[in-house]
């Protein structure tokens, strides 16, 4: 195994006459790890699947040297490659819940690669399923095997994806995004887990856009824009002095290293943007011990917002943070008076607007004052009429507020420039626009009332880390311009670090932790709050290593989904 | 789920599955019984004397006497709600009464027409669904012009009506060329071309939709995954990418079973085959009122078993159905 190096001389791929890789080159040697970093329709994706012949149908793959383990690549035949897949190059996607056949058992997905390259029989690739399960460290591997993605924490069926990959010990394992939309806790487990795979001697491959994951498990660093390779070098090197401004503008943009106040994205000024409102500012909503209580698939009652308290104040953001099926979702439909909670209540701007029995409030009563709330999602795709152009999206919401026909046109023209987006833009729909324009759309619809509090229910976490910063930017300018106060929900402590003034951890319905920004990650005081601060990934230089929470932290963790309870309450 | 429960899933599969067909069976027995009462009344609002009917229509010129006396033996003269209480009470005995035009018992009627119905039914299904299976797995995905010609036959298949169908492959294999019987209801031979002529219209249908789907799948990281492993196209297709693909159609086999019934009054006609459908046509025509609420019983009741079997077959294709309906 000792001999199996990859070498990739410049490759280029085409889709049909359009170049989307150009001339990239690298070597990878045995027990070393090697990223490949870069936004979406960087190419890093499809320079990793081209590996293993699977780069798509009408891609034209060329290079000067494409080989491992002396084998040339690019004389494979179809049934060459497939000997390859699965036996000499593990591949592990992103997001195990659609990667994983979400109809079949893992353990039978993991059974298929030990079928399909013909190893032991029946009884001994049973065993072998079990023992790999182990070895990524799924606690029941027995239970687990027999039960199907969807049955299993996002944790352990990554693991399971990860294991499928391992089966027959390939000298090469590429990981596209392995650990992305995974909980930090979660997420420092498989990065472990991919540490020992490199331990054993074995080649990594790991493609991410996240700097402070590679930097966990990066020897070498490649760093790829539209197609080309920016930057190539070791790690250390890279990421602590980097050459290229990509590469800077990249490292800039991580939020968990900037503080408070200060830009992420390249564009515009450097300074800081306006200072803070005092903390004393007027009380805009407040709730009182929230309750909300559902009952799951398998009959069992869930308290899935137990006894959660806050304020928030005018120009002020208050962070809730926490990993999913926390609650801090189901708190948002509270307050946006979607959800009727099971106790407590909730004032706006002095008035009931939701509660319990005699306090209940009526939704006739509550129209009065909901244009002054308003709510960001993750997807705005979804959120969106995919046949309705952005005039019309906006427009709509304009007739909410109440502004006439006549002076809609300006009004759109208006919004569209606050959130820095081209006037032409509102001709057209939203499957034409990139992820960043969309989530700048769905900020200009909610800005449209003008209203006094936006809830921002996981705004940027669909987005890569340059988009993420511009619209975080965008955020705090339209904050600091409109007098805006937010309610700002993330899995990312990252993010809520840097938007927070008070922060809210949440851990299965309950408040942990409630301190102010500085507070709060500067001192710890909850066991789980220090647990989650310590499995953030960090870029070098940047503090200590890597803390990997105890297993028993996940497994133990409730297994739902919000969305799914959101369902079983209509 | 904070503890995934330490049961087999196996058998926690088979019991959820066992609750849920007996839900669905009681769920049937309300459905035959608005079915008997729907036909029961409809029946009595069609213009004409039931008892004209019995005694052989207008031609047969009975006497008052023999009106009277007929009247008397069927009940007729008793008020519509008892005579509606008579008739559920024969029913849940399984007593469907004589009928008027044979003069045989409905149930004896049914033992001898069914079997054929349910032959051609379940033939063209099957025949319908190994006809999507070929069309979709070979072609979809593949090269545009092959899947474009596919979806092209599968457009045109669905817009042709049965009895057209039927006569054309009447013309072409029966009389053209001699290969199958024209007539008849004896032996697989005179099966072939009534159950083609069913089952074309309905693969068209379902392979667009099983196409559509089958597509979409192929595009999914999971097939991804399994392209990785080493899987060839073929094992793909059919291990992964195809359990996905029939989901939409499985539905609409449900749906088919009662297209398909209704489709064998006009088949069963034009190929002369014994068989509910033609029996339910003759029936409506004589205002044979037990026969035609028999046969529709018995339609009803196929369907209802069919809809069960569909939707236990979902649920055993996509366990993930299982526990999200109560």
């Amino acid at each position: 195994m000792s001999d199996k190096h990859l070498i990739v001389e410049g490759l280029s791929i085409e889709f049909g006459g359009q170049s989307v890789v150009r001339n990239v080159s690298f070597t990878l040697a045995p027990g070393k790890t090697l990223a490949l970093v870069g936004e979406s329709g960087s190419g890093k994706s499809v320079t990793a699947r081209s590996l293993i012949g699977l780069a798509g149908a009408g891609a034209r793959v060329t290079a000067r040297t494409l080989s491992y383990g002396g084998q040339d690549l690019l004389a494979l035949s179809e049934r060459g490659w497939r000997g390859l897949r699965g036996k000499g190059i593990g591949f592990v996607l992103q997001d195990a819940l659609v990667s994983l056949d979400p109809l079949r058992p893992v353990g039978k997905e993991i059974l298929e690669v030990l079928k399909t390259h013909n190893w032991g029989d029946r009884r001994s690739r049973r065993e072998r399923v079990i023992e790999l399960l182990e070895k990524v460290g799924v606690p029941e591997p027995e239970l687990r095997a027999r039960q199907r993605p969807d049955q299993l924490s996002g944790g352990l069926r990554q693991r399971a994806l990860i294991a499928s990959a391992l089966a027959m010990s390939p000298g090469l394992v590429i990981a596209d995004e392995p650990t992305t939309a995974l909980d930090a806790t979660v997420q420092a487990q498989i990065l472990q887990v991919l540490q020992e795979i490199k331990a054993r001697g074995d080649s990594l491959l790991i493609i991410s856009h996240d700097l402070a994951v590679v930097a966990q498990l990066a020897d070498e660093v490649l760093v790829l824009r539209h197609g080309v390779v920016v930057e190539q070098g070791p790690m250390q090197q890279v990421l602590r002095n980097p050459r290229h401004p990509y590469t800077q503008a990249l490292l800039d943009a991580v939020p968990a290293e900037h503080a408070r106040g200060t830009r992420l994205s390249p564009q515009g000024s450097a300074q800081a943007v306006a200072p803070r409102p005092a903390a004393d500012s007027p009380v805009l909503l407040k709730a009182t011990g929230l309750g909300k209580r559902y009952t799951a698939p398998d009959q069992q009652p869930r308290q899935v917002v137990d006894d959660v308290s806050f304020e928030l104040r005018a120009g002020r953001t208050l962070g809730i943070v926490g990993e999913s099926g926390s609650g801090k979702t189901t708190v948002a439909r509270i307050v946006l008076g979607l959800l009727e909670p099971d106790a407590g209540q909730v004032q706006f701007l002095g008035h009931a607007w939701s509660g319990v029995g005699a306090d209940r409030v009526l939704e006739k009563d509550r129209r009065l004052h909901r244009r002054d709330i308003s709510v960001i999602y993750q997807d705005p795709l979804s959120s969106f009429d995919p046949r309705w152009s952005i005039g019309q999206i906006l427009a709509d919401a304009l007739d909410v507020a109440g502004v006439s026909a006549s002076q809609q046109p300006a009004r759109i023209s208006e919004l569209l420039e606050q959130v820095r987006l081209p006037a032409d833009l509102a001709t057209r729909r939203p499957l034409q626009l990139s992820g960043g324009q969309r989530q700048r759309v769905a900020i200009a619809r909610a800005i449209a009332s003008n209203p006094k509090v936006i809830i921002c229910d996981e705004p940027v976490s669909a987005l890569d880390v340059s988009v993420q910063a511009q619209v975080l930017d965008l955020l705090a300018d339209l904050q600091a311009a409109l007098g805006l106060a937010y309610l700002f929900i993330s899995h990312d402590l990252g993010v809520i670090r840097h938007v927070s003034d008070q922060v809210l951890v949440m851990r299965h319905g309950k408040v942990v932790e409630s301190a102010p920004v500085d507070v709060l990650f500067e001192n710890p005081q909850h066991a789980y709050t220090q647990r989650l601060l310590g499995a953030v990934p960090r870029l070098p230089g940047a503090g200590s290593e890597l803390v990997v929470p105890p297993l028993e932290a996940e497994s133990t963790a409730w297994l739902f989904d919000e969305s799914q309870l959101w369902k079983i309450a209509i | 789920m904070s503890q995934i429960k330490a049961v087999n899933p196996q058998h926690e599969r088979w019991a959820q599955l066992g609750r849920r067909a007996v839900w669905r069976l009681a769920g049937g027995v309300l459905v035959l019984w608005a079915v008997a009462t729907l036909t029961f009344f409809a029946l009595r609002l069609i213009p004409g004397d039931p008892v004209l009917a019995i005694l052989g229509g207008q031609s047969a010129n009975p006497t008052p006497e023999t009106i009277a006396e007929a009247t008397r033996e069927y009940g007729l003269d008793k008020p519509l709600a008892v005579q509606y209480g008579l008739y559920l009470g024969r029913l849940v005995q399984g007593d469907l009464g004589v009928s008027y035009s044979q003069h045989l018992p409905v149930t004896k009627v049914l033992a001898e027409q069914s079997w054929a119905t349910l032959q051609l039914t379940f033939t063209s299904l099957l025949l319908a669904w190994l006809l999507v299976l070929l069309l979709t797995v070979l072609t979809a995905g593949r090269r545009r012009w092959v899947s474009n010609l596919a979806s092209l036959a599968e457009t045109l298949s669905a817009a042709l009506p049965h009895f057209w169908i039927g006569i054309l492959l009447l013309a072409v294999f029966a009389f053209g060329l001699r290969w199958f019987p024209p007539a008849g209801s004896d032996g697989w031979r005179t099966l072939v071309l009534p159950s083609l002529a069913l089952a074309i219209p309905l693969a068209g249908f379902i392979a667009q939709v099983t196409r559509e789907s089958l597509e979409f799948t192929l595009e999914q990281p999971f097939v991804l995954t399994a392209r990785t492993r080493g899987l060839s196209e073929t094992a793909v297709r059919f291990k992964h990418a195809l359990r996905h693909a029939v989901l939409p159609g499985i539905s609409l086999s449900g749906w088919a079973i009662g297209a398909l019934i209704s489709g064998a009054v006009v088949i069963e006609v034009i190929f002369s085959r014994k068989g509910l459908g033609r029996q339910l046509y003759q029936a409506v025509q004589a205002q044979d009122l037990p026969l035609t609420i028999g046969i529709s019983l018995a339609v009803a009741a196929v369907y209802v078993l069919a809809n069960i079997v569909v939707d236990l077959l979902y649920l055993w294709v996509d366990p993930r159905q299982q526990g999200k309906t109560a």
